[in-house]
């Protein structure tokens, strides 16, 4: 497997930088063994025989949203019988539950509601951190950040400097999709461009926040778009070092308005080992169960995955577009999991740090 | 060659021990092991054809006698949701079989305690009143059909075979380990019953798949040996069109509420990365079984196409309908259309096949 002059694996075993014509000839090649076995070979060189998880609760506290993705079967236009949008004692309730199970984070994504006011948002932290300190919050994604920018008509800086006050710790990856804007255009016309998710990322690793980066596949866009969006994301994690993990995210068709099938095992396989190859500044790659399956997932430890996110609980984005998966993934179950692997499982917090490290068990390799 | 490659070469040739094929098994590099077993593929299917069947799984009764406890199928024959089909409703349903462009019916069910040999040639002309292939009676039921009505497994088989029984499927292997089958499935036929149905299958001409069900309480040196064993029947009648490994579904069985389950589960191989493994170990220890057929009943989709690119060629049956895995709880369903574009888009060629594996 070559693209130009430099063979592919040499590179990899060189540590050498993947170019773009690598990532698209890794993205084309059937061979998914040598690409698993470079992409197991970078991942190691990094993360070990460590795989990570964490104990987690994701709330989604609106499904309202101003915007119509049409890749989106979550959001909801206000007064549709099936809208909804939690109460402060509702978010506090599940973020206690979150806390009596052991959970180290909350995960708060939402729709961008066309009523809430900004304060109500800086309320539910300063509410969280008081009530429930041990647990960090990573809320937010690139689009509700500028959307809390536009309501308020406050500059970025202004608005995250805020939110962190109130005790944002971090921030998903959410959001991102695909940058490229033909391919943006097709998919979500309405969301922040490419250009301004990378901007707010940029504001807020500034602010000294870390965040995750994302990636939707498996809809309209080319080989071409993922990997421009793959090398937007490599720059700026080369200025800002604020990215933690990259997670790409298979889409899912049910309820869309994107006629197409379920992305497939190898499709799946390979957004993840192609990511370890090309994104070598990004430390954590993570494959999120919900997303490809827990069967997937466990394999996908041996294509460069190091991460496969938590216990969730409870998860409405994905299941409104169909997920097979469960919505909760008892600890046991992704130690087994990862045991199984013959990987050695980590339990981390939202910053990385090791909560609880198991000893390994069963195969090696 | 790498140290590994040298071992997984010797495993081809069968210069391999029970204890040796556990540790390559457990030990191997998964790539390297994936890359042995794709060897044997290419070597044996190098058109990159894979091939599935569109046919419909059909189980006459789920009355059985047998009581394995790995099964959530079986019922006594008084449980409230016993049920024997009649033969008005397998005329139906193969109807609709051949309507769809089915052209083969996998026919399995349980050892009714009531049935011998001539309910078994019934059902089977009731089947071949239609155009359609037969594969049907596991070595079990056959073994039941004998002891039933006094005949031996030869006379069976025969009689089977004049009906119209065209092949017959490779299920009740479970582990072909006799130590195992007493803790799975104490009333069921041991291995060399198994092996003996199967013999006397090919000797009167019928061809047969395989079948292992692992990830329940077998140690891999019982893997090992299961597969060792199929090669050596292989190698004295030539009878076996495809092997076909498949993992253990624990829900609703007696045997997942058996605490030693626990134990055994880490180091078994019944997880998605165990499955890799025991069918990229499958293809490579089975070089003269034609084919090697992926899962995806009990894997689903996505593994079940990772599959092919650790020594699978074949991907299965439509089935239409599917009551055995069902009953554990595990509901995976695939079209043809859906299997074509899963094959189709990790790069080989799909193949509608007929009855054998050819």
């Amino acid at each position: 497997m070559r693209a130009g002059s430099r063979h592919i694996r040499d590179k990899v075993e060189a540590g050498e930088r993947l170019s773009d014509a690598d990532a698209l000839a890794l993205y084309g090649t059937r061979d998914i063994l040598a690409v698993g076995e470079m992409a197991q070979l970078a991942n190691r060189r990094v993360n070990g025989d460590r795989v990570y998880f964490i104990v987690n609760r994701h709330i989604n506290p609106t499904n309202i949203c101003v915007n119509r993705c049409k890749f989106c079967a979550f959001s909801k236009g206000k007064g549709e019988p099936l809208a909804y949008t939690m109460t402060m004692e509702e978010i506090l309730r599940r973020s206690e539950e979150a806390r009596a199970q052991r959970a180290t984070e909350l995960h708060i994504v939402g729709g961008l509601h066309p009523d809430l006011p900004f304060d109500f948002y800086l309320m539910m932290l300063r509410s969280l951190r008081e009530r429930f300190p041990s647990l960090h919050i990573q809320a937010f994604t690139a689009v509700e950040i500028d959307y809390f920018a536009k309501i308020t008509g406050l500059p970025l800086r202004e608005v995250i400097g805020q939110l962190k006050d109130a005790g944002l710790g971090s921030l998903p990856g959410g959001g991102a999709e695909i940058f490229a804007p033909e391919i943006r255009n097709r998919i979500c016309p309405e969301k922040i461009s490419g250009d301004r998710w990378i901007e707010v990322m940029e504001a807020v690793h500034a602010a000294g926040l870390r965040s995750n980066a994302t990636m939707l596949y498996g809809h309209v866009e080319t080989l071409e778009s993922r990997v421009d969006h793959m090398r937007r994301l490599r720059e700026l994690q080369d200025r800002t070092g604020g990215f933690q993990s990259f997670i790409p995210l298979a889409f899912h068709p049910k309820n869309t308005e994107i006629a197409k099938g379920y992305t497939t095992g190898l499709s799946d396989l390979l957004a993840l080992a192609v990511a370890r190859l090309y994104l070598d500044n990004f430390r954590h790659i993570k494959s999120f169960w919900i997303m490809v399956g827990p069967k997937l997932a466990q394999i996908s430890l041996h294509f460069g995955v190091d991460d496969i996110d938590g216990t969730v609980v409870e998860e409405k984005i994905t299941h409104a577009a169909g997920a097979q998966a469960g919505q909760e993934m008892p600890v046991a179950e992704l130690v087994t999991m990862i045991r199984q692997a013959g990987r050695i499982p980590v339990e981390r917090d939202t910053l990385y740090n090791v909560v609880r490290e198991w000893p390994a068990e069963g195969p090696p390799a | 060659m790498t140290a590994w490659g040298g071992a997984l070469a010797r495993a081809e040739r069968g210069a391999v021990d029970v204890a040796e094929g556990a540790r390559l098994l457990r030990e191997a590099p998964l790539f390297a092991l994936g890359r042995a077993a794709d060897a044997v593929r290419r070597r044996l299917h190098p058109d990159g054809v894979v091939t599935y069947i569109v046919d419909r799984n059909i189980n006459y009764t789920n009355v059985c006698s047998c009581g394995c406890s790995f099964c959530a199928f079986y019922r006594g024959k008084d449980a409230p949701d016993a049920y024997v089909l009649s033969e008005e409703e397998i005329s139906a349903k193969i109807v609709e079989t051949i309507a769809a462009g089915g052209v083969r019916v996998l026919l399995q069910g349980g050892l009714h305690p009531d049935w011998g040999i001539g309910e078994a040639e019934r059902l089977v002309r009731a089947v071949k009143r239609h155009p359609i292939l037969l594969h049907g009676f596991s070595p079990p039921e056959i073994w039941h059909f004998a002891h039933q009505s006094g005949l031996t497994i030869g006379e069976v088989i025969a009689r089977l075979r004049d009906a119209g029984l065209d092949s017959v499927p490779g299920g009740g292997a479970e582990i072909l380990d006799d130590e195992v089958r007493r803790r799975i499935s104490p009333r069921k036929i041991g291995w060399e019953q198994w092996a003996e149905v199967m013999r006397e299958a090919h000797r009167q001409g019928l061809r047969t798949s395989a079948t292992m069900m692992f990830g329940s309480v077998e140690s891999p040196e019982a893997i090992v040996t299961h597969l060792l064993r199929v090669r050596a029947l292989q190698a004295e009648t030539g009878g076996f069109t495809a092997f076909i490994p498949w993992t253990f579904q624990a829900g609703n069985t007696e045997l997942s509420r058996d605490p030693r389950f626990g134990d055994a589960a880490v180091p078994g191989f019944g997880h998605a990365l165990g499955y890799l493994r025991v069918l990229a170990f499958s293809r490579l220890l089975l070089p003269d079984v034609p084919t090697v057929q992926v899962s995806w009943v009990t894997m689903g989709a996505k593994v079940a196409q990772i599959g092919l690119f650790f020594g699978a060629d074949d991907f299965g049956s439509t089935m239409m309908e599917e009551n055995v895995v069902a009953s554990a709880g595990v509901a995976f369903r695939m079209s043809e259309e859906e299997i074509v574009a899963t094959i189709r888009d990790a790069g080989f060629t799909p193949a509608r096949r007929g009855g054998g594996h050819s």
